[in-house]
């Protein structure tokens, strides 16, 4: 009885002390912002890793998310007799949740794994170590720009997926489908706000970025310096960003659209 | 080198590819371009009822979108709603005469206000109201009505 008890302690206290770890680096990452302003070339590289390397995946998945949104709308829609506001449905799904949220999974998957693995290998074979012999903070030199580079590139990451899935449900309703042209669209401006839909969508990408790579870096910083600790790391990494995502993106929506 | 400048080309292109795609979504998909934005002068109406008119909701002339839903208040003297009708400047001849309406787009569809203009001689201006009001058909009074005729014709 006592030693559950006592479990369940061990397990609230290690909980915590990561939770402030995290805290921690978070921290220690934005405090390098200003050592990353006189490096910019830095911050370039890691914005390509990834982002320039998750467009591809990005974009296919953005389109083909709208193709079946448009399908699947217009099937239900078409019930009603409503398939003019197919344009609506696709674009208020796609810039509001599906943007963000899928891109967020995907960025998580394709560079949150690869974040957490560097920099955990990178620990393991002490390189991090070496760096702060050398007088070089590892935080400010090797997460900092990775930090950034995620914030910027996930809002970019997830307008494409947002515009490319609106093209997509287009080419399925109006060239498949034969939704009206001018309906699709139309129907769609008069419904979707710049402020309301689009900028809630960029911050919640903006929120997203940010959480899916510090999740990333945090793990991948916070590993045990061993292989298995490496490999251990990197599923948490995917798995806690991914439920991360997911739980935010309730309270996002209920903050932003929930009234 | 020629790989560092390469990167940065390619991240160049992503970035603007970004820029592309918001201001894709800002201008084709969301209504900046048919939004009246802050501009605009407004109008306001006494309605008994406004159904289920909500804010942002079209305001039109013969069909034609001139201005939308700004704000929808109560008034606790009159016990009417009070509905405030923001305006394209571009539109600065409706009759103070005229018939503000609450219709329905479709069976299912949203409220809208559909103004008829009257005959009148003078132009309404920014915080004038307008006095001819018609109230939103609500189902369940119509056929409320419908069942007590019968009831009386039967």
């Amino acid at each position: 009885m006592l030693n559950a008890l006592a479990r369940l302690g061990r397990l609230g206290l290690y909980a915590i002390a990561r939770l402030g770890r995290g805290h921690l680096l978070l921290f220690a990452m934005i405090e390098g912002l200003p050592s990353l302003a006189a490096r910019p070339r830095l911050l370039v590289a890691q914005v390509y890793n990834v982002g320039v390397l998750s467009v591809l995946i990005v974009v296919v998945s953005g389109l083909f998310v709208g193709m079946v949104l448009g399908l699947q709308g217009h099937y239900v829609l078409s019930q009603f007799g409503a398939a003019e506001s197919l344009g609506v449905m696709v674009a208020a799904s796609l810039v509001r949740e599906l943007g963000p949220v899928v891109t967020a999974l995907l960025v998580a998957g394709r560079a949150g794994s690869a974040l957490a693995a560097e920099i955990g290998l990178m620990k393991a074979t002490e390189q991090l170590s070496g760096l702060e012999m050398m007088a070089v903070d590892p935080i400010k030199r090797i997460l900092t720009p990775r930090f950034f580079g995620g914030l910027i590139a996930m809002p970019i990451l997830a307008a494409m997926f947002s515009a490319v899935g609106a093209l997509g449900g287009y080419f399925v309703g109006v060239g498949l489908l034969g939704v009206d042209d001018g309906a699709f669209w139309s129907q769609m401006q008069s419904k979707i706000d710049l402020r309301e839909d689009i900028v809630n969508g960029v911050i919640k990408s903006l929120v997203f970025g940010w959480v899916v790579t510090w999740i990333a870096l945090f793990e991948g910083y916070d590993a045990n310096p061993t292989s298995e600790g490496v490999s251990q790391a990197t599923t948490r990494a995917v798995v806690h960003a991914a439920l991360a995502v997911l739980c935010l993106d309730f309270v996002l929506t209920a903050l932003m659209f929930g009234d | 080198m020629i790989r560092l400048r390469m990167m940065e080309i390619l991240v160049g292109a992503f970035m603007a590819g970004g820029f592309v795609a918001l201001f894709f979504l800002a201008m084709k998909v969301s209504n900046l371009s048919a939004d009246v934005g802050g501009q605009g002068y407004r109008l306001s109406a006494y309605f008994e009822n406004i159904g289920s008119l909500k804010v942002r909701a079209p305001v039109t002339l013969s069909g034609v979108r001139i201005g939308r839903v700004e704000a929808i208040g109560l008034d606790q003297d009159r016990y009417e709603a009070v509905v405030t009708l923001r305006i394209d400047p571009r539109f600065d001849k409706i009759p103070d005469d005229t018939f503000a309406s609450i219709f329905t787009a479709g069976l299912l569809g949203e409220q809208y206000i559909g103004l008829s203009p009257g005959g009148g001689e003078t132009f309404l201006a920014d915080g004038d109201s307008l006095t001819h009001t018609q109230s939103a058909l609500v189902l369940e009074q119509m056929i409320g009505q419908f069942l007590f005729k019968k009831a009386e014709e039967g």
